[in-house]
């Protein structure tokens, strides 16, 4: 890569945050780590981490860039979106990543300080700001999934604090997570305002963690029981009654987040366009064109189709920058994102065939044992945070203006 | 309904009855987790031949039933149904191979054995990761057959050999010179990469033909069992909506979901015409056999691709766990996707048998 021009120091705040920026990634990213995110392995598995990514992760955290924009007092790095957007191209443009990741910075952070009492702020988000805490979410029940608000796990009030009963499921991360945010029921009276949003600790007595076996032969989640758990009200994040609104507040935030799944998914496949495996497994004819015409054509849709996708999440992010508003457009994104990640991986079986169905053992690529699982994987993506058939609910009433079922 | 004498009525609802009494879906499951190194149970294969359902196709005058195509793929559709693992549909296409183009003395060597269930046959065409019949390098010298076939159903345990060469189809048997290196796949089942290196091979009359009209069969067995298996996961998702209670009422009181039940009720009516049309088209001789059978493959592919798909998401999570069976329908129909040439190429080919 050529080297930057020199910046004008004079010329503009936001080029001097560049440059400063773009040196304090020069001294600190260990460029043994460039292109080695390890995003998705929070996700995974527990991952233990080599001493770079440990010092990466330490500076980071220190410096409050992880949550660029969360403010400082806090431990956030107190940058504005523009500065933000400087830091995430500078940090491309030197293949560095973020190191901080996971549900708090995704979904319980920004719910905590928009909700949280000063006491809650100042004892959780510092340290999700650092990384060295991870959170989990209790929110779906074996009898609430889409209708989440049906939920019946209940807590008990005991004066200073609740005793919690009752089960959680797709508890993601459950088995290495230290802390659960979660949605309880404190009155069985009411539905949506018998609600509360608290936050346990996952080694508390009475808390039993299960890894589910997907079919993908992974366990990235967990049925949780809790049974007679003692929680604080100390815990308790917003007034009894008021954790629907809030839990709803962090879904909007799980929802957006999981919209990225365009660019993530690009991640979670192998190198290759399927255009070149396909030439590679079926060959070409005479033109050097995929041998197989219904397959090219397939493909071909395929990729406009993830084209159209990433225009789409460029036009919604040129529109929220100009100052429009959020676009409709972004309602439709967990969709289109699964979609393709989905399509993707069956268009990828079929180009390998028997090859592309390996599950494990001799005989077969890497990569390919990889995309099946993968495959296998993403069946998920359009099941959890809310799944297809719910966010085409929300479209149809909030978007559309449609009316509701009931 | 195809229309069937009383003795299919009779074997198709034995075969159901016995796939639901004796083979359910976690007989499959007990299976899987066993991983026995053939690939399948020896006592629900040797259940099976005694009912008498390796001779299907064998005549009887070679100790078989003589039922032909229509009755094999009833039964296939039952099994499918259940994920009921055992060698019959890989027997059954190597017993087509011998019935179009073998000898009087191969015939009297192999269908009794094959009747009484006493063999495991199988067929051996692909070189590569994809159905190409066209592409084959194996080669016969001096009676010495020498090649690489690649992900050979039952190719673990497989005693007799009906492989592809580049001038026709050779019976080979035993084990001297033949080297197995089985392929994990996701359905569980045997898949093998079998290497015969400069084996005896006995040629089966029919050259390079033979080897298409023994894959139409193989295919249009492969399209019974989808068939079986896209019925069970469509009623098994049936089942769930009307008993699944969110917001207050069953998910099947919602109408986006009724029609997505309509949708898929009605490609698999299609489905079993396409089937039943390419088995009846075999067992009356009829000219436009391959024709019918590219109909039968594609169409399998595709309705078994959308149940199957729509199996786990309308499951929601609980489909895709392990412990569900939605995930085992899902991993067995790629595979059979893939095996004897995926939707693709049957639609090409029955562009090509059409003419344009």
């Amino acid at each position: 890569m050529a080297t930057a021009p020199d910046i004008d120091a004079s010329a503009n705040p936001l080029d001097i945050f560049r440059a400063e920026a773009r040196e304090w990634i020069a001294s600190n990213f260990p460029p043994s780590l460039k292109g080695k995110d390890n995003a998705m392995s929070a996700v995974e598995g527990p991952h233990t981490n080599s001493p770079e990514e440990d010092a990466w992760q330490k500076a980071m955290g220190e410096k409050g860039w992880g949550v660029p924009t969360w403010p400082r007092e806090y431990g956030g790095g107190g940058l504005s979106r523009a500065e933000a957007r400087v830091l995430q191209e500078e940090m491309q443009r030197a293949g560095a990543w973020n190191p901080i990741g996971g549900m708090g910075v995704m979904m319980f952070g920004p719910t905590l300080l928009e909700y949280g009492s000063e006491e809650q702020k100042r004892e959780h988000i510092p340290a999700i700001a650092k990384g060295t805490v991870r959170w989990c979410q209790g929110y779906s029940e074996p009898g609430a999934g889409s209708d989440l608000a049906s939920l019946q796990t209940f807590a008990e009030d005991h004066g200073d604090h609740y005793v919690v009963n009752g089960q959680k499921t797709w508890t993601s991360g459950g088995q290495w997570a230290d802390k659960c945010f979660m949605l309880v029921r404190t009155d069985k009276t009411k539905k949506h305002e018998g609600i509360t949003f608290v936050l346990c600790d996952m080694d508390a007595p009475g808390v039993e963690v299960r890894p589910i076996q997907l079919i993908s032969g992974s366990s990235p989640f967990c049925e949780t029981f809790f049974t007679d758990v003692k929680v604080p009200k100390s815990n308790r994040v917003g007034q009894e009654g008021e954790g629907w609104t809030i839990g709803k507040r962090l879904l909007q935030h799980e929802r957006s987040s999981l919209s990225g799944g365009g660019s993530t998914a690009g991640r979670m496949f192998s190198g290759a366009s399927l255009g070149q495996i396909a030439k590679k497994y079926v060959g070409v004819d005479g033109e050097g064109r995929i041998a197989d015409a219904d397959l090219r054509a397939r493909i071909a849709r395929h990729e406009m189709d993830l084209r159209s996708f990433m225009l789409t999440l460029r036009r919604t992010a040129l529109e929220a920058k100009s100052n429009q508003g959020p676009s409709a457009a972004t309602s439709i994104m967990k969709n289109v994102g699964a979609r393709i990640m989905q399509e993707r991986s069956e268009l990828l079986i079929e180009i390998r065939g028997f090859a592309g169905l390996g599950w494990e053992g001799e005989g077969f690529e890497e990569d390919a044992l990889k995309d099946v699982r993968t495959w296998l994987f993403g069946k998920a993506v359009s099941i959890y945070g809310g799944s297809t058939e719910i966010q085409n609910n929300v479209i149809a009433k909030r978007i559309l203006g449609m009316l509701d079922h009931q | 309904m195809a229309i069937l004498t009383e003795e299919q009525t009779m074997l198709r609802d034995m075969a159901r009855e016995w796939a639901d009494n004796e083979a359910p879906v976690s007989a499959f499951r007990k299976m899987r987790d066993a991983a026995p190194a053939a690939g399948y149970d020896a006592a629900t294969w040797t259940a099976q031949a005694e009912m008498g359902w390796t001779g299907i196709l064998v005549p009887e005058a070679q100790g078989g039933a003589g039922m032909g195509y229509v009755s094999l793929g009833l039964v296939l559709e039952q099994l499918g149904r259940n994920l009921v693992a055992t060698p019959l549909a890989s027997t059954a296409a190597a017993t087509s191979a011998i019935l179009m183009g073998g000898s009087d003395a191969q015939k009297a060597e192999w269908l009794p054995k094959i009747a009484a269930g006493e063999v495991v046959a199988t067929l051996a065409i692909d070189e590569g990761p994809r159905f190409d019949p066209a592409k084959i390098a194996t080669k016969v010298e001096g009676g010495k057959l020498s090649g690489v076939k690649a992900f050979v159903p039952e190719g673990d345990s497989a005693q007799l050999f009906v492989v592809a060469a580049s001038d026709g189809l050779y019976l080979v048997s035993g084990d001297a010179g033949v080297t197995r290196a089985p392929r994990h796949l996701t359905d569980s089942r045997s898949h093998a990469q079998v290497s015969f290196d400069n084996v005896p091979a006995e040629a089966l009359g029919g050259g390079v033909e033979l080897i298409a009209h023994v894959a139409d069969r193989a295919a249009a067995a492969a399209s019974a069992e989808m068939l079986g298996m896209a019925e069970s996961a469509f009623a098994q998702t049936n089942d769930y909506l009307k008993t699944r209670v969110q917001f207050g009422q069953v998910l099947a009181s919602f109408q986006a979901l009724q029609h997505r039940m309509a949708k898929m009720f009605t490609e698999l009516e299609l489905c079993r015409s396409a089937v039943e049309g390419a088995l009846e088209a075999i067992d009356s001789g009829r000219a436009n056999v391959a024709q019918e059978v590219s109909l039968a493959k594609a169409v399998a592919n595709e309705t078994l691709h959308l149940v199957s798909r729509e199996m786990i998401q309308l499951h929601g999570g609980i489909g895709m766990t392990d412990e569900h069976d939605a995930g085992f329908y899902l991993k067995r129909a790629r595979v059979l996707e893939a095996q004897w040439g995926n939707a693709a190429w049957h639609r090409e080919r029955f562009a090509r048998l059409n003419g344009y």
